[in-house]
């Protein structure tokens, strides 16, 4: 089998496009769950969802997928992006004024602050999970209270307004990639493909205003 | 009108090139902006100093020769126009102008404002052609062609192949040529029998030429001066999965 790394460059971004699509029904799994946050019964839902996503056979078989999902699309969004500098090894001298869409140009810079995003959540949570690091609230003595650790760590205003912020740019991020995954796959379509550009804003607003309603809710309702 | 000019002056391909400021005066807002590089050139020679070189031939529009990256943009100012069609009435009296050559590994500087975009040609001998036996020229209409496809199709065979979505690409990447080059054939009947080996070869060329690859910025779409449509690049990375998967 060819190394992915000697790929044309259209087929790194059929690669880029099929993890990326990926890794955004992910986040929608994700926030289904991260919104049992939002219930008052101290946890007791989203503890149940945790629990589900830590033991399930098959969300482990997919777990799998989803850090293959991350890796090749960092990687290969570094690649592409280390060939792209190299294409024009002189820059110009006057600022570009072509008209385009303005958070395309920006997706490296918003890609890498999604990936400390990652980092910090991983330390925070999917270490814990692991058993890597010992956990700050437990269940029965045992499993991780994640309730009680997100609690925590949303009581700290600092790291709320992290939170909203690098949320915010994963926003951007995701905006330009829902409708650039399916022109990089080929689907392009005079009546669809503007629908599906509404639908990538919409998508990464959703994305946005749910996952930080959560650390909003703690730092103003459950102070 | 007088203008300032801030010109890219290199003496050969290997040479350390630099801007140079350049004043002219009394120039019509009807003149071309080609012609207004001419009478720069005039008043140059006049003064015995080396001219400045671009690329031109047609100054119609259709030939693909010139280029010129001006203030920012590929072809200047105006929309889906060659830098030819240009106009100075689109600046404005006083203005500085700053021109450059298309900045792209694959488009090496000649000298001045020229560059090499013998990496194009080398990508349609990859696969940029339909093989035809010789012979008798065959009758109109014996191959029937639906009208959309031949229309989408005369619209990508519209592409003069002037370099400028490599020009206005962040990433000097070469999509929107060679998938137009890629659709004209791809959507006519004659095109179909090779399409797979032609995109597979055209892709390739390209790659290993230096382009830069696509990240949907459009860029290229925006600058084109013929109205290539992003579309055609959609239909391309189509054709490329086909082509790989069958």
């Amino acid at each position: 089998m060819k190394s992915i790394l000697n790929y044309s460059s259209l087929s790194k971004k059929y690669v880029m496009a099929v993890a990326g699509i990926f890794l955004m029904t992910f986040l929608v799994v994700h926030l289904a769950i991260n919104l049992c946050l939002l219930r008052n019964d101290d946890g007791e839902w989203f503890n149940a969802a945790a629990h589900f996503m830590g033991t399930n056979y098959i969300v482990k078989f997919f777990e799998i997928f989803l850090f293959l999902g991350i890796l090749i699309h960092v990687l290969l969004g570094v690649i592409l992006q280390i060939q792209n500098w190299m294409a024009r090894p002189v820059a110009y001298k006057s600022a570009s004024k072509s008209t385009t869409s303005f958070l395309s140009k920006y997706m490296i810079y918003t890609g890498f602050v999604v990936f400390v995003f990652l980092i910090i959540h991983f330390m925070n949570f999917y270490f814990m999970k692991m058993g890597w690091v010992e956990p700050t609230f437990t269940l029965n003595g045992e499993e991780p209270d994640f309730y009680l650790v997100a609690k925590a760590l949303f009581a700290n205003n600092l790291y709320s307004i992290i939170y909203i912020v690098l949320i915010t740019v994963l926003g951007f991020h995701l905006n330009h990639a829902f409708q650039a995954a399916f022109q990089s796959l080929g689907l392009n379509h005079p009546v669809y493909t503007p629908i599906i550009k509404k639908f990538a804003t919409i998508y990464s607003i959703l994305i946005v205003v749910g996952f930080n309603i959560i650390p909003v809710y703690f730092l103003f309702c459950n102070a | 009108m007088n203008l300032t000019l801030e010109i890219w002056r290199q003496e050969s391909p290997k040479a350390k090139g630099k801007f140079e400021t350049y004043k002219v005066q009394n120039i019509s807002a009807d003149c071309s902006f080609l012609e207004m590089l001419d009478i720069l050139n005039e008043s140059l020679i006049d003064k015995v100093q080396l001219p400045i070189n671009f690329d031109h031939d047609c100054r119609e529009g259709i030939c693909g020769m010139c280029s010129l990256y001006i203030n920012g943009r590929p072809h200047g100012p105006d929309d889906e126009v060659t830098t030819c069609q240009l106009h100075m009435r689109k600046f404005k009296d006083g203005d500085t102008i700053t021109i450059e050559p298309w900045r792209s590994k694959a488009f090496p500087v000649i000298k001045d404002l020229m560059i090499n975009r013998n990496a194009f040609d080398q990508i349609i001998q990859a696969g940029g052609y339909v093989s035809v036996t010789t012979g008798g020229v065959p009758d109109a209409n014996s191959i029937p062609v639906n009208r959309e496809d031949a229309e989408l199709a005369m619209d990508a065979a519209a592409c003069i192949g002037c370099g400028a979505c490599v020009a206005a690409c962040k990433n000097a990447s070469a999509m929107l040529f060679v998938a137009a080059k890629v659709s004209q054939f791809a959507l006519l009947p004659q095109g179909k029998i090779e399409a797979k080996d032609r995109v597979k070869a055209m892709v390739a060329k390209m790659d290993e030429l230096g382009f830069g690859n696509c990240t949907n910025t459009y860029a290229c779409e925006a600058e084109c001066p013929k109205g290539i449509s992003v579309s055609n690049i959609a239909r391309m990375n189509r054709e490329f999965l086909c082509a790989n998967v069958k």
